[in-house]
C-alpha cells in the first residue's frame, strides 16, 4: 500500500519542479506592481521582447498567412466556395494559429534571449551582487522581463494575425482573382468579438507561460557557460510544450 | 570637491555620524602610517561574530566549528588554501546562505534570524567587493556607482552626480565615469565595484579576493585604497585573500583557516613565527605538507599497472 502511495521519482520530481515554478510565479506576481516604479526598466523590457521580435513575427505571419491562401484556396475550390477564403483564413489565424505561432517564435527569439541574459548574470555574480546591496532581483531584474513579455504578446499576436490575413489577401484577391469586395466583406461579418477574445486571452496565457519559463530557467540556471546553454535549451522545449498542450486545454474550454 | 581626502568624507545625507572629525579625515586620508584609532583599544564587543559555525554541502563539510569575530574599525584578514570555503563565509556573513548550527552575529543581530525586510536593512550597512567586481553589464561605471543610491535614497540628481563623482575620484576613475564595464580592465572594474561598495556609506566592508588576477600596479591601488578607507573613514574591513605579502602589509589581525576550522590567528607577525606546520606551510608557499600537493587518490605504481 505504501509501495503504491509513493510517487515514483520521474513523478515526484516533476511535482517537486512544478511546485517550484508556482513558488516562483507567485514571488514574481509578488514584485510586478513594486517594478511598476521603475517604468523605464519596463518599456525596455516590452522593447526588447516585442520591439526586436517584430521582424521575425511579421514575417512569419506573411508566410503563413500565404500558405493558408494556398491550402485554404484549394480545398474551397473543391466545394466552390473560394469566397469564404477570408473567413476561414481570419477565424483560423485570429483563434488558433496566431496565438500559437506567434508564442512558439516568441519562445525561440525573447524567451532564450531573456533565459540566457538572466543566465549570464547569474553567472558573473551581478544577481548576487544586487542581492548584496540590498536589492531583490527579482523585482529589478526578473518581474520587469517578465511583465514585459506578457504585455508583448498579445500586441505581436495582433500584428502577426494582420500580417497573415493580408498574406492570404495576396494570394486570393490578388493571385486568385477573389472579388476584394467579396472577401473582406465576408471577412469582416464572419469574425465576431467571442474569436478576437478567445485568441487575446490565449496570447496573454501563452505570454505569462513563455515568460514565466524563461525567466524561471535563467534565474536559476547553473552559474556556468553550459548550465546558461542548457537553461536556454530547456526554455524552448518547455515553452514549445507548455504551449500545445495550453493550447488544447484552452480550446477544449472555448468551443 | 576635488581632492582626494574630501572624496573620502561622507556625505552630509548619511545619518550615521561618525567620531573622527572632518579635520582628522582630511589629514589622514592616503597617506600616513598611523591609525586613527587602534583596534586594539575598541571595545570588546565584535561587529561581526562568528561562534561555532557548521556548515556543509551535501556530505562535504566546509565549516565544523568556525569561531572568529571583527572588531570595529580594524581589518581582520582571512586566509587559507583553496577550497576551505573563504568566499562562503562571506555569504554566511551576508545571510545569503545559513548555517546548519552555530551563530553569527552582525552589528550585534543575529544573520539567521532576520526576515528579509531586516536582511535588507542590514546589508545596506555592509558593502561588498567581489572577486570579478560583479557590476551590472547594462549600466555606465557612473549609473553602476550610483545604483545603490538610487535604490535606496531618494536624492536630488545634482547631489546624486556630486556623490558619485566624489566616490569615482576616492578610486580614480572620474575620468572613466561614461564608459561601460566591457571597456574597463579587471583593475579598474574591481576600483569601479569598490566605489560602488562605498557609496551607500558602509559600517563594514567585505572584501572577496581583492588582490586575485591583478597586476602589481593595480594591486598597489586596492591595497592602498583598503587601508585608506579603513583609516578615513573607520570601515571595518573583513579581507578573503590567498596573498601573504599584501595581507601583512594591512590586516590588524589573521585567520587562518584548513580543514573547516580556525587553525591559526594573530597579527600577520605572530603567524610568520608561528610553531604550526600547516601555518607555516601557508605563509612560506610551500607546495607539499600538512595541506597535500596530491589530491587523495589511490596508489600511483598499483594505479599506472592496472591496464
Amino acid at each position: 500500500m505504501s509501495a503504491m502511495a509513493a510517487p515514483r521519482p520521474g513523478i515526484r520530481s516533476s511535482l517537486i519542479k512544478i511546485g517550484a515554478v508556482t513558488r516562483f510565479l507567485l514571488r514574481v506576481l509578488g514584485q510586478c506592481v513594486p517594478a511598476l516604479s521603475h517604468p523605464h526598466l519596463l518599456i525596455e523590457q516590452i522593447y526588447n521582447a516585442g520591439a526586436r521580435s517584430l521582424i521575425i513575427i511579421m514575417l512569419c505571419g506573411l508566410f503563413v498567412g500565404m500558405v493558408l491562401g494556398l491550402q485554404g484556396y484549394d480545398l474551397l475550390a473543391r466545394f466552390g466556395s473560394e469566397s469564404a477564403l477570408g473567413v476561414a483564413a481570419a477565424l483560423g489565424l485570429i483563434r488558433e494559429l496566431g496565438p500559437v505561432l506567434t508564442a512558439l517564435l516568441f519562445a525561440g527569439r525573447a524567451g532564450t534571449a531573456l533565459a540566457s541574459e538572466i543566465g549570464l548574470m547569474g553567472a558573473t555574480d551581478q544577481l548576487t551582487a544586487m542581492e548584496m546591496m540590498a536589492v531583490d532581483p527579482v523585482r529589478y531584474v526578473v518581474a520587469p522581463r517578465f511583465l514585459g513579455g506578457v504585455i508583448a504578446m498579445p500586441l505581436l499576436t495582433g500584428i502577426f494575425n494582420c500580417i497573415g490575413i493580408y498574406g492570404t489577401q495576396l494570394i486570393g484577391v490578388v493571385m486568385m482573382r477573389i472579388p476584394a469586395g467579396t472577401f473582406w466583406s465576408q471577412t469582416e461579418n464572419a469574425v465576431e468579438l467571442r474569436d478576437i477574445r478567445e485568441g487575446v486571452i490565449k496570447s496573454l496565457v501563452f505570454g505569462v507561460a513563455c515568460s514565466l519559463i524563461a525567466v524561471y530557467e535563467g534565474y536559476h540556471a547553473e552559474p556556468t557557460a553550459e548550465g546558461v546553454g542548457l537553461a536556454t535549451t530547456r526554455t524552448v522545449v518547455s515553452s514549445a510544450v507548455l504551449i500545445l498542450l495550453l493550447d488544447y486545454i484552452l480550446t477544449a474550454t472555448f468551443l | 570637491m576635488g581632492s582626494r581626502a574630501t572624496a573620502l568624507s561622507r556625505p552630509a545625507w548619511s545619518n550615521r555620524r561618525r567620531d573622527a572629525p572632518c579635520s582628522e579625515l582630511k589629514s589622514t586620508a592616503f597617506e600616513g602610517p598611523e591609525r586613527l584609532i587602534n583596534p586594539t583599544q575598541e571595545s570588546s564587543e565584535p561587529l561581526i561574530d562568528v561562534q561555532d559555525v557548521h556548515y556543509a554541502i551535501g556530505t562535504h563539510a566546509v565549516f565544523s566549528g568556525l569561531t572568529l569575530r571583527a572588531a570595529a574599525g580594524s581589518i581582520t584578514a582571512i586566509m587559507g588554501p583553496s577550497g576551505t570555503g573563504k568566499t562562503t563565509l562571506l555569504r554566511l556573513i551576508m545571510g545569503q546562505i545559513q548555517p546548519q548550527s552555530g551563530r553569527i552575529s552582525v552589528f550585534g543581530q543575529e544573520v539567521a534570524s532576520l526576515k528579509r525586510p531586516q536582511l535588507y536593512a542590514l546589508r545596506q550597512r555592509v558593502g561588498m567587493l567581489f572577486q570579478n567586481g560583479a557590476l551590472l553589464t547594462g549600466m555606465s561605471v557612473f549609473e553602476n556607482v550610483a545604483f545603490p543610491v538610487r535604490e535606496h535614497a531618494r536624492l536630488p540628481e545634482p547631489v546624486l552626480r556630486e556623490l558619485v563623482l566624489m566616490k569615482l575620484q576616492a578610486v580614480g576613475l572620474r575620468g572613466a565615469a561614461e564608459l561601460s564595464p566591457a571597456e574597463l580592465s579587471g583593475g579598474m572594474a574591481r576600483r569601479v565595484a569598490l566605489a560602488r561598495a562605498i557609496v551607500m556609506d558602509p559600517e563594514v566592508l567585505l572584501y572577496d579576493e581583492p588582490f586575485v588576477g591583478l597586476d602589481p600596479i593595480s594591486k598597489g591601488v586596492i591595497l592602498r585604497l583598503i587601508q585608506s578607507l579603513n583609516r578615513a573613514l573607520h570601515i571595518t574591513s573583513i579581507l578573503v585573500s590567498h596573498d601573504v605579502q599584501e595581507i601583512s602589509a594591512i590586516a590588524d589581525r589573521t585567520y587562518l583557516l584548513s580543514g573547516g576550522k580556525v587553525v591559526a590567528e594573530g597579527s600577520p607577525a605572530e603567524l610568520k613565527s608561528a610553531a604550526s606546520d600547516v601555518v607555516q606551510q601557508f605563509m612560506s608557499g610551500a607546495p607539499d605538507g600538512p595541506v597535500p600537493f596530491h589530491y587523495p587518490a589511490p596508489d600511483y605504481h598499483e594505479q599506472l599497472l592496472q591496464r
